[in-house]
């Protein structure tokens, strides 16, 4: 069952957004999980992204992708109107949504993607909402509107200023932590580097706060393991066990190692496929290369 | 022996046979006929399959070692209860259809089991010419022949039929080989089947797992080809517990039982220091990377990479161990070790397993186990840590316990390690689907028809078995399936 793409728009540079045919996985879906994404059934990797958004009448499910490596980048270059492969999921535990009172969510870069839903299901569940959003610039920022409508108060920070304040998310995050009536609860999603330093301030703060980890996946149901993380001292699936975890208790430099296990071959394969459409070619703007 | 003396031989064999005077020592002289391989240099470098199979005067050969017991005791060491000696004798006289007919009364699957059930401790332990020369690798080499008429491929077999439509509908979760024969039964009388399947192809364990040198991927199409033209529809990518609860699907989806095989899917770690490393895979995923997803053509088309490993230690003694030992030989690594805590006598995996795995290099690693695993600074696996073992009393599994011998740690430089202890239960079915009931060890209790507590819901294989074999997940899809077909035209004849 290949799922098409009804509408598809570039949100930044390397940053797109499509509507897919998932009807089921609309119907399923809860804020926090993911899906595993294929491009073609022979020969695909199976990636995971978490579901940004759905609407389970039309039967569709938002994905907002960054293109990073070979398999981004194809989805990016498929048109509205074509087709994944392989859509699977909703995959992982819910979010834990209740009424906590006060809430800080920050999100970095595509980040803000997977937060989203979670920031709408706390707005409606009565929680003040605090959202910090962060990008390394201002291009890069993405669903600044839509955090706004949801939140009480909205920080934006770029790393260079461009928009916002000139600041990395954890000064202001800081800032909120220092408040009399500091928050109660706090989610951060983006970069594992920036999840780690959110972490290190709201541990000084005794803030509770859940990440939402990314790790290379391949069943996504449990079976290989690839996608462990050392939680608390001890083996954790990200898959089954999370995605979201007490960002407290997770090893995030273990984590950014096993992120960059691949690395080599993830480059090799985005440089082929490069090539390959150069060749074919669908981007000129690789001619010289 | 080549085959001008085989033919010889074979027809001098017949012509005393007709006379009525060949005796068993005839029988016993003949001598086990060794499987065509592929050369085990040739083969490191490549995935085809390393055993060929047998030429038709080495089957009939074989078949000829067999004595035609009266009581026939491999029969009984069958777990589907095969007609062994009825079989076998077919294929003597050369009659390979009906020998292949009689296979299938009761096994849907024989050109896989015929390569990947262990003989050697079902029906070849009891064969008595086995017994005869104490040794169960002389019995008659019942699952090469089973191979051998499985693999005749006639155009003409292999769809059973289906009895006309009845209305009903059956969920069967997990495509694996209990799966497929679940489907195949409840289709059989006419009930509507869908399988669900969570990977993108379907197969389960028989594509993920088991590599294409010990069965060939299109071995499985074809199965589950005939399948899909009895009129079983099969849906990939669906999670039971995820896309689906298992209640939606009886509830809100009309179906009208569950057959729930979706295996054992959880690798154990050993929970020692290191685990977590980069280089450090279950033999699950090292495996469903270099299968399912092609690792091994990365960079020639398949977008999944693995690792470029040198120097690999598997930890492990069973057949997965061996699997994943063979697949990172073929994946160019220079040296694997197979690193396994008691002695080869005591290792769950077949005798020709460890036999083709010792052939292409791998390196036993016996009495040892890793303590750590130990990294760079990048957090790479660098090497192992291992401790030397000494066998003591028997313990639980009738096994002699390996004991530790303190102080005698070791270490062995590595880049990769594969980790193959076993799985636990995947406790996804257990997280959605309140009122089944599940043992301590997460598996589902089902009575010995494979009735679940749930009614309508059956289950059977390695989430029931814990880690099993194939031809166990087939016994229970059948034994589920006959449940299955007996509820439901218990439930037809209710609503009449």
């Amino acid at each position: 069952m290949a799922h098409r793409i009804l509408t598809k728009q570039q949100l930044s540079e390397n940053v797109f957004t499509a509507e897919v045919e998932a009807p089921l996985i609309a119907r399923a879906r809860r804020p926090g999980q993911f899906v595993i994404v294929s491009v073609s059934d022979d020969y695909g990797e199976r990636i995971p992204l978490t579901i940004a958004g759905a609407d389970p009448e039309k039967g569709t499910i938002r994905l907002i992708w960054q293109r990073v490596g070979k398999t981004t980048a194809e989805m990016a270059d498929i048109p509205a109107g074509g087709q994944l492969a392989s859509v699977v999921g909703p995959l992982g535990k819910p979010t834990h949504i209740e009424k906590f009172g006060a809430v800080v969510c920050v999100g970095g870069g595509i980040g803000n993607a997977p937060l989203l839903p979670i920031v709408q299901a706390l707005k409606e569940a009565g929680n003040t909402i605090i959202s910090i959003l962060g990008a390394r610039t201002k291009d890069l920022l993405i669903l600044e509107d839509e955090f706004g409508a949801f939140s009480d108060e909205l920080v934006v920070v770029t790393d260079d200023g461009s928009y916002g304040r000139k600041a990395l998310v954890t000064e202001p995050l800081e800032e909120v932590c220092q408040r009399s009536d500091k928050p109660d609860q706090a989610f951060v999603i983006g970069p594992a580097m920036m999840m780690k330093f959110c972490c290190d301030v709201t541990r000084r703060y005794t803030v509770p706060t859940q990440v939402s980890l990314n790790t290379i996946m391949v069943d996504g149901t449990g079976m290989c393991g690839g996608c462990r993380i050392e939680y608390d001292g001890q083996a954790k699936f990200v898959c089954v066990d999370g995605p979201e975890f007490d960002g407290h208790k997770v090893n995030f430099d273990l984590l950014m190692r096993r992120l960059a296990g691949y690395r080599s071959q993830e480059r090799q394969a985005y440089e082929n496929y490069r090539r390959h459409r150069c060749r074919i070619g669908l981007d000129p703007a690789m001619g010289e290369q | 022996m080549d085959e001008k003396e085989r033919q010889r031989l074979l027809d001098d064999l017949l012509a005393r046979q007709a006379k009525g005077q060949l005796k068993a020592a005839d029988r016993y002289a003949i001598g086990p006929q060794s499987m065509p391989e592929q050369d085990p240099k040739a083969r490191r470098r490549n995935v085809s399959e390393v055993a060929t199979g047998y030429t038709e005067l080495q089957a009939r050969l074989e078949a000829m070692r067999c004595l035609q017991c009266r009581n026939a005791p491999c029969v009984e060491g069958c777990p589907v209860r095969i007609r062994i000696r009825d079989f076998v004798t077919e294929i003597a006289a050369g009659r390979y259809r009906e020998a292949l007919a009689i296979i299938r009364e009761n096994s849907l699957l024989p050109a896989i089991c015929g390569r990947v059930c262990p003989q050697e401790t079902q029906c070849q332990e009891k064969c008595t010419v086995g017994r005869r020369f104490k040794d169960s690798t002389q019995a008659v080499s019942i699952g090469r022949l089973e191979r051998f008429v499985a693999d005749m491929d006639y155009a003409d077999e292999g769809m059973p039929n289906v009895a006309p439509e009845t209305g009903m509908k059956v969920a069967v979760i997990g495509s694996g080989p209990g799966g497929i024969v679940a489907a195949a039964d409840v289709r059989r009388q006419g009930h509507a089947v869908t399988i669900f399947e969570a990977f993108h192809k379907p197969g389960g364990v028989l594509v993920y797992g088991i590599p294409e040198f010990r069965l060939p991927k299109a071995i499985v199409r074809k199965e589950l080809e005939t399948l899909r033209r009895m009129g079983v529809e099969i849906v990939c990518n669906f999670i039971v517990g995820r896309t689906r609860t298992v209640a939606q699907l009886m509830h809100e989806d009309g179906y009208d039982a569950v057959y729930i095989g979706v295996g054992a899917g959880l690798p154990h770690f050993m929970g020692i220091e290191g685990e977590s490393l980069v280089g450090v895979y279950s033999a699950n995923e090292y495996l469903t990377r270099a299968n399912l997803m092609k690792a091994y053509e990365f960079g020639a088309g398949a977008d999944t990479p693995i690792a470029m490993s040198r120097r690999v230690a598997v930890v492990g003694g069973g057949n997965v161990a061996m699997d994943a030992a063979r697949t990172a030989v073929r994946l160019g690594a220079e040296k694997v070790y197979l690193v396994y805590r008691r002695t080869e006598k005591e290792m769950p995996a077949r005798v020709e397993e460890v036999h083709h795995a010792k052939q292409e290099g791998v390196e036993f690693l016996l009495l040892q186990s890793p303590r750590r695993i130990i990294g760079d600074d990048e957090c790479y696996v660098r090497a192992i840590e291992c401790l030397k073992f000494e066998l003591g009393e028997p313990d639980d599994s009738g096994r002699r316990r390996p004991m530790p011998i303190e102080g005698s740690e070791f270490q062995i430089e590595v880049d990769t390690v594969i980790i193959a202890i076993g799985n636990g239960a995947n406790p996804l079915i257990r997280q959605t689907t309140p009122g089944l009931e599940f043992n301590r060890w997460g598996n589902i209790v089902v009575d010995e028809k494979c009735r679940t507590s749930l009614e309508g819901v059956y289950a059977g294989g390695d989430i029931v078995l814990g880690a099993a074999t194939v031809i166990l997940a087939m016994g229970q899809g059948r034994v589920a399936a006959a449940a299955i077909n007996e509820y439901l035209a218990d439930k037809a004849r209710k609503r009449l």
